[in-house]
């Protein structure tokens, strides 16, 4: 208020800079300067390319919704069925297991909890490309290769992972678990700790065994976690790209068995130059990762709470 | 339960722990191969794959050399690139989504929820979606190929937005009135009284920004050309053909890569931790 008092005289820019109703809008002018060029540009310029034919950069022209028909095609229907799946099983696996250790991990009993958490952790911080190597060769088709060894040892036969449709699911899938399970299992140690431990001793004394008690209190408690932890595997599992691109070494595998949706729009647009199928692919990406943030929203309530 | 059935129950228990301590081991078990792989000779690798072999007497810190004498020392370019897009990624980072995050939370002003509403929109869409036109952005800006064409797109980061942003809703508002009565500007209230009260969250973000871009992968391979412009992730990966010592340096290469953040993360767990899941937000 007390700024308002010079407004008697003609202001000098120091002092307007410096007002208190200027002041907050310099402050976010990072944002507001990095969201017009950095996204709501590009989002216009993808939308705009989406329905255009271009030919390198000079001659474009604009054919309507021809790209989105042009998307009917099997390459793009296999990239979408690999990112479903794909993003189903690392759900199946990434939701319940890193609970179940967690309420492991802080039951009284059990020690050296420190220890699991950051073991578990670990693999979080590696590159994908550090990780990729691992998988890679772990996994490679030689019957001297470390998962196949132990296939053979076992009387198995060795197994082709990274040729066939199975295989390389199989090998994503694992390493998007070991990659991500010590951060979920984290956001599930941190909800825990908000239960009282009153709620399992009078279960206890009830009767309940610890699998009742898993299901009947622990569950229902972290449900909100558990909505996160879902949100940020979708995301996740629909943006997949790098770990494919470092376990077939390049956006495109073999007979497409691990080029997931981000793969296809990188095949098309930055090895193919075909910008407008490419944008069109991503578009529908964005399309069905905004309806399940929105489904993911009502399931939380989120529309009712003030923002 | 426990009462009536102890041998159950400790056996129950024991089952569960011996559980744990498999996925532990199954968890650190990329870590003790690739370290065992580096001190290997390439060609093995391609040869039979990731192998149970330890030939111990093969041995040798050969591959660690490689990094700083073939190719040119390419290696160390790599490095180098990669700290310093860390480096000013994340000191930028910090320094401006902080101020955002601050001016949201402490001051009332046309078009407050607005632009919270859309930082909130930018955290939920997949970046993958705009590397499209952010590419072509990039070439009409002639940025491809520059350090700063690597980080100025996501030198503000949204999720650093909403993290400090919560974290100075709740800093006292009568620090700011105290600062204002003893003369400070605007600016100095920002940066001599509540920056340094914000440190906790500076330190938890410095950790998952700095993780976030020295393990950048899509976005360096696509702005980034000539070999010796390259990070270490995108470096490694180009290292994934039969060529010269490919092979010998991937290994010791990718070891020397992780070497820092396991270094620092074994010294201070806890901020790690909660630095890493600092974009939790809780329902």
């Amino acid at each position: 208020m007390a700024t308002n008092a010079s407004t008697l005289r003609p202001k000098s820019i120091v002092s307007i800079l410096t007002s208190r109703t200027v002041f907050p809008y310099v402050f976010i002018l990072p944002f507001v300067l990095s969201f017009l060029i950095f996204f709501l540009y590009p989002m216009i310029s993808t939308f705009q390319m989406s329905l255009q034919s271009i030919k390198g950069f000079d001659t474009v022209k604009f054919i309507g919704l021809k790209n989105y028909q042009n998307l009917f095609n099997r390459q793009f229907f296999n990239a979408l069925s690999v990112t479903a799946r794909y993003t189903f099983w690392t759900i199946l696996i990434l939701i319940p297991t890193p609970l179940v250790l967690a309420s492991v991990i802080s039951s009284p009993t059990v020690r050296g909890g420190n220890f699991y958490k950051s073991a578990l952790f670990m693999p979080a911080l590696t590159s994908v490309v550090m990780a990729g190597l691992f998988f890679k060769f772990a996994f490679a088709e030689q019957e001297t290769a470390l998962i196949n060894s132990i296939l053979v040892f076992f009387g198995a036969e060795p197994y082709r992972f990274l040729y066939t449709k199975t295989g390389a699911m199989i090998v994503m899938v694992l390493f998007c678990s070991w990659k991500w399970m010590g951060v979920n299992l984290i956001y599930y140690l941190s909800a825990l700790k908000s239960i009282p431990a009153e709620i399992y001793e009078s279960a206890e004394i009830d009767g309940a065994n610890k699998v009742q008690q898993f299901f009947n209190i622990t569950v229902p408690s972290v449900k909100p976690t558990i909505i996160y932890v879902l949100t940020i595997s979708v995301y996740g599992g629909f943006s997949m790209f790098a770990e494919s691109f470092t376990l077939f070494n390049g956006a495109r595998s073999p007979g497409d068995i691990g080029t997931t949706l981000v793969g296809y729009i990188y095949n098309q647009g930055i090895n193919q130059n075909n910008f407008g199928l490419a944008s069109a692919a991503g578009l529908v990406l964005l399309a069905l990762v905004m309806v399940v943030n929105v489904i993911q929203l009502a399931l939380t309530g989120s529309f009712k709470k003030e923002v | 339960m426990s009462v009536d059935h102890p041998v159950k129950t400790r056996l129950a228990s024991f089952s569960l722990v011996t559980i744990l301590v498999i996925i532990s081991v199954i968890a650190l078990m990329p870590f003790l191969f690739i370290i065992l792989s580096s001190f290997k000779p390439g060609v093995e690798m391609v040869r039979n794959g990731l192998s149970l072999n330890l030939d111990f007497q093969n041995f040798s810190l050969t591959n660690y050399g490689y990094l700083f004498t073939q190719r040119d020392g390419v290696y160390l370019d790599w490095y180098k690139n990669s700290i310093l897009i860390t480096v000013l990624q994340t000191a930028g980072g910090l320094f401006l989504s902080s101020m955002v995050g601050y001016a949201l939370a402490k001051y009332d002003f046309k078009g407050r929820t607005l632009v919270f509403v859309l930082v909130l929109i930018v955290m939920m869409i997949p970046i993958e979606i705009l590397l499209l036109p952010l590419y072509k952005l990039s070439i009409t800006l002639r940025t491809i190929n520059t350090y700063q064409g690597v980080f100025l797109p996501f030198l503000v980061s949204m999720t650093g937005i909403f993290f400090f942003r919560q974290y100075a809703i709740g800093l006292p508002k009568e620090l700011m009135e105290a600062g204002r009565i003893d003369g400070c500007t605007e600016y100095g209230i920002y940066f001599k009284i509540m920056m340094p009260l914000m440190k906790p969250a500076f330190g938890a973000l410095t950790i998952l920004m700095a993780m976030g871009s020295w393990n950048s992968f899509v976005w360096p391979l696509i702005v980034m050309r000539d070999n010796v412009k390259l990070t270490l992730p995108v470096g490694l990966q180009t290292m994934l053909t039969p060529y010269g010592n490919n092979y010998d340096m991937l290994m010791s290469g990718a070891v020397l890569a992780v070497l820092p953040i396991l270094i620092v993360f074994l010294f201070n767990q806890k901020s790690f931790i909660d630095g890493m899941t600092a974009g939790a937000v809780k329902g």
